[in-house]
């Protein structure tokens, strides 16, 4: 078991024949994620790493019955590229995409939300299950099966946890970065709900960071809902107030979104926090008494 | 992106909405001839810069003589104004906004924000005007109402009624107000903001509603379809080097500290930040060179690092998903030669060809401390920088 994917899910991408789309399809193949074609507009017919290349994304899951999509179209595009998946009645739509305008997303997340279907993203690493599917940008070679399942705003900060879990032989059932942007297409408590749910997970690791109220929303859902042992990490203690801090969303405005009120609140429900990024796999080998 | 008050009531009266009548000026002699154009004999002068708190700092006044008005701008045209949202230096006053002067019977607040909860664009209405509206949340907050855009329906005229008869205004006031609210929505969506705030709305002695400050926020991310709006763009009000940053694709923003510090991926950049403060060091700097970091991008980098003279050791922290470290050991080695840099400099790889970068940087001749390991790598930057504090 695992969250989001597994071994069977089978994989489109949409931008499949772009550099980005082309680097990371690659990748996903070589990692063997189930990759079973590519959505490229005008380019239908086509063959672009072996596998089908489709004009819309109807056709691509008519053809494949693929059930999710990975988007790395342009940021003007990504809005149409996530409704496209979502008539074509994908599930699940990973979006890496950087630079989608706030506007855009909370049009696309309230008819997301309408017809039930799950978006990561955007401007995220994307879903791994290690062992499994790879779904994303993130270096596969870092993970390892097991069960840590690991949660995060950011993308390099995810690297770290996994690569300190995998060091001391724990290993991630999966990894979701939910991304960097103010409006994520789904937050910390829907991938807590599953990580709780999902019997291959016995730990928890969620990194947070400043800007928002995604942390301490999180940590009230922690305290009645979450029985698995959670570490938690914030990153931006040292962020000065007003500045974006590189991702959209880590900002803090009008005093709210601060790195110490998101570490208070995780205490506050019982979450191990840790203040060292270079501590999160000692800390979870500490709680959780793993050898 | 943020715009100045002028620039934000001239897309107000594009809209229709009610602001008064002001002009833009450069210099002493423009203002006073702008006083003439506007006509009347009561004024308000304000300084355009890119903060609030200037009514306090003495950037806004009631003229009524052009020997007021010249003061006014000769004092304060080319200097620094120092609020208590802007840091010790101040921001830049080259502007001055010269408007009519109104006369108020009851002052408001109206603004709006994209709420990140609830995934909503929010109204906030107050009767407190003139207060800032955290104040307000913090310390009334059953003072502030709310009115949440539909994604789907749009904003309605009632939520504006509503709004309005809760803020006490009656007869023409309130179908004033529900237009103002229904046209700030459009405004909202059709520019891509991501904040209104209008402190005061006002009631004019004559009974009507009136837009007397304007502060508007665009979505950085969208202004590739808001060129209008990005023209707009005041360059001077903004830090020199997170622009020179950005036209590499580099988020750099400066700090107090003299660690300099050099990381791929916002989030790993500000945890590394932590990290030195943890170990007793202060972080020069957030800057975040990209999940693809290039061997350019991290020259430009060194670069603006560099630029900051309090910077007493470089730390470079790299976590390679999709760069390869060796690629980032070749940009370091290219820019150290380029640049000549006298401080130490502390590199910490990990991932992608994480060894081959650590072997690059040792066969070369530039003098760099490879670290071993993260804490490692900090502990090093701050012994080197002098020391924990």
């Amino acid at each position: 078991m695992s969250i989001l994917i597994e071994k069977t899910t089978r994989v489109i991408c949409q931008g499949f024949t772009g550099s980005q789309g082309t680097l990371h399809s690659e990748q996903a193949i070589a990692y063997g994620t189930q990759m079973v074609g590519g959505v490229t507009p005008g380019k239908g017919g086509q063959e672009h790493l072996g596998l089908p290349v489709f004009d819309t994304v109807r056709e691509a899951v008519e053809t494949t019955g693929a059930d999710a999509s990975v988007i790395y179209v342009p940021a003007p595009f990504a809005k149409d590229g996530i409704l496209e998946a979502a008539a074509a009645g994908i599930k699940l739509i990973v979006c890496i995409t950087e630079g989608v305008p706030t506007l855009d997303m909370l049009a696309a997340k309230a008819s997301l939300d309408a017809q039930g279907v799950r978006l990561i993203g955007p401007n995220c690493p994307g879903v791994i299950t290690p062992g499994e599917c790879k779904i994303g940008i993130m270096p596969g070679d870092i993970h390892l099966p097991g069960k840590v399942g690991i949660v995060s705003r950011s993308g390099t900060l995810t690297y770290e946890a996994v690569k300190q879990t995998t060091d001391l032989g724990f290993g991630q059932s999966s990894c979701v970065g939910i991304g960097g942007d103010p409006i994520p297409g789904s937050n910390f408590i829907d991938i807590l709900e599953m990580f709780e749910a999902d019997p291959e997970t016995q730990a928890i690791v969620m990194v947070g960071e400043i800007g928002g109220t995604a942390e301490e929303e999180a940590a009230e859902f922690i305290k009645s809902n979450v029985s698995k042992p959670v570490v938690g990490y914030i990153a931006g203690v040292t962020a000065p107030p007003g500045k974006r801090m590189g991702h959209a969303g880590a900002i803090i405005a009008g005093g709210k979104g601060t790195a110490e009120d998101k570490f208070a609140a995780l205490e506050a429900a019982g979450v191990t926090t840790v203040k060292s990024l270079a501590e999160i796999g000692n800390t979870l080998k500490r709680v959780t008494g793993w050898a | 992106m943020n715009l100045h008050e002028y620039q934000a009531k001239q897309l107000f009266a594009e809209y229709g909405l009610p602001v008064s009548k002001g002009i833009a000026v450069d210099t002493a002699d423009e203002a006073v001839a702008a006083a003439r154009e506007i006509g009347g004999d009561k004024w308000v002068v304000k300084v355009q810069v890119h903060a609030g708190g200037r009514g306090k700092a003495g950037g806004v006044k009631l003229v009524t003589t052009d020997d007021e008005i010249r003061e006014f701008a000769d004092r304060l045209l080319g200097t620094n104004i120092v609020t208590f949202q802007t840091d010790e230096n101040g921001q830049p006053v080259n502007k001055i906004f010269v408007e009519a002067c109104t006369e108020i019977d009851r002052e408001l607040y109206l603004g709006a924000v994209i709420d990140r909860s609830t995934r909503r664009v929010t109204f906030m209405a107050s009767t407190e005007g003139g207060v800032e509206i955290e104040k307000v949340a913090e310390e009334t907050p059953e003072k502030i109402i709310q009115a949440i855009v539909d994604p789907l329906t749009g904003a309605s005229p009632f939520q504006g009624r509503d709004m309005a008869f809760q803020l006490g205004l009656k007869g023409k006031q309130v179908n004033q107000f529900a237009n103002i609210y229904m046209t700030l929505a459009r405004l909202f969506d059709e520019c891509d903001l991501s904040l209104i705030e209008i402190n005061p709305l006002v009631v004019t002695s004559a009974g009507d509603i009136h837009c007397l400050d304007a502060k508007l926020s665009i979505d950085g991310n969208a202004l590739y379809r808001q060129k209008n709006l990005e023209a707009m763009r005041d360059h001077s009000q903004e830090d020199e080097r997170e622009n020179q940053a950005a036209e590499f694709n580099l988020n750099y923003v400066a700090l107090e500290g003299n660690i300099g510090c050099m990381v791929n991926g916002a989030g790993l950049a500000m945890g590394t930040m932590d990290l030195v403060k943890l170990h007793g060091g202060q972080p020069a700097n957030f800057l975040d060179v990209g999940g693809g970091a290039t061997k350019e991008a991290v020259a430009e980098a060194f670069k603006i690092i560099l630029s900051d003279g309090e910077v007493k050791a470089v730390l470079i922290n790299i976590f390679g998903g999709i760069v390869q470290c060796n690629v980032i050991a070749d940009g370091i080695i290219g820019a150290v030669k380029e640049v000549g840099v006298a401080v130490p400099v502390v590199v910490r790889f990990e991932g992608n060809n994480a060894a081959l970068g650590v072997q690059t940087l040792a066969e070369s001749d530039v003098d760099i401390i490879a670290a071993v390991s993260l804490t490692d790598a900090v502990e090093q930057a701050v012994k080197a920088a002098g020391g924990a504090r």
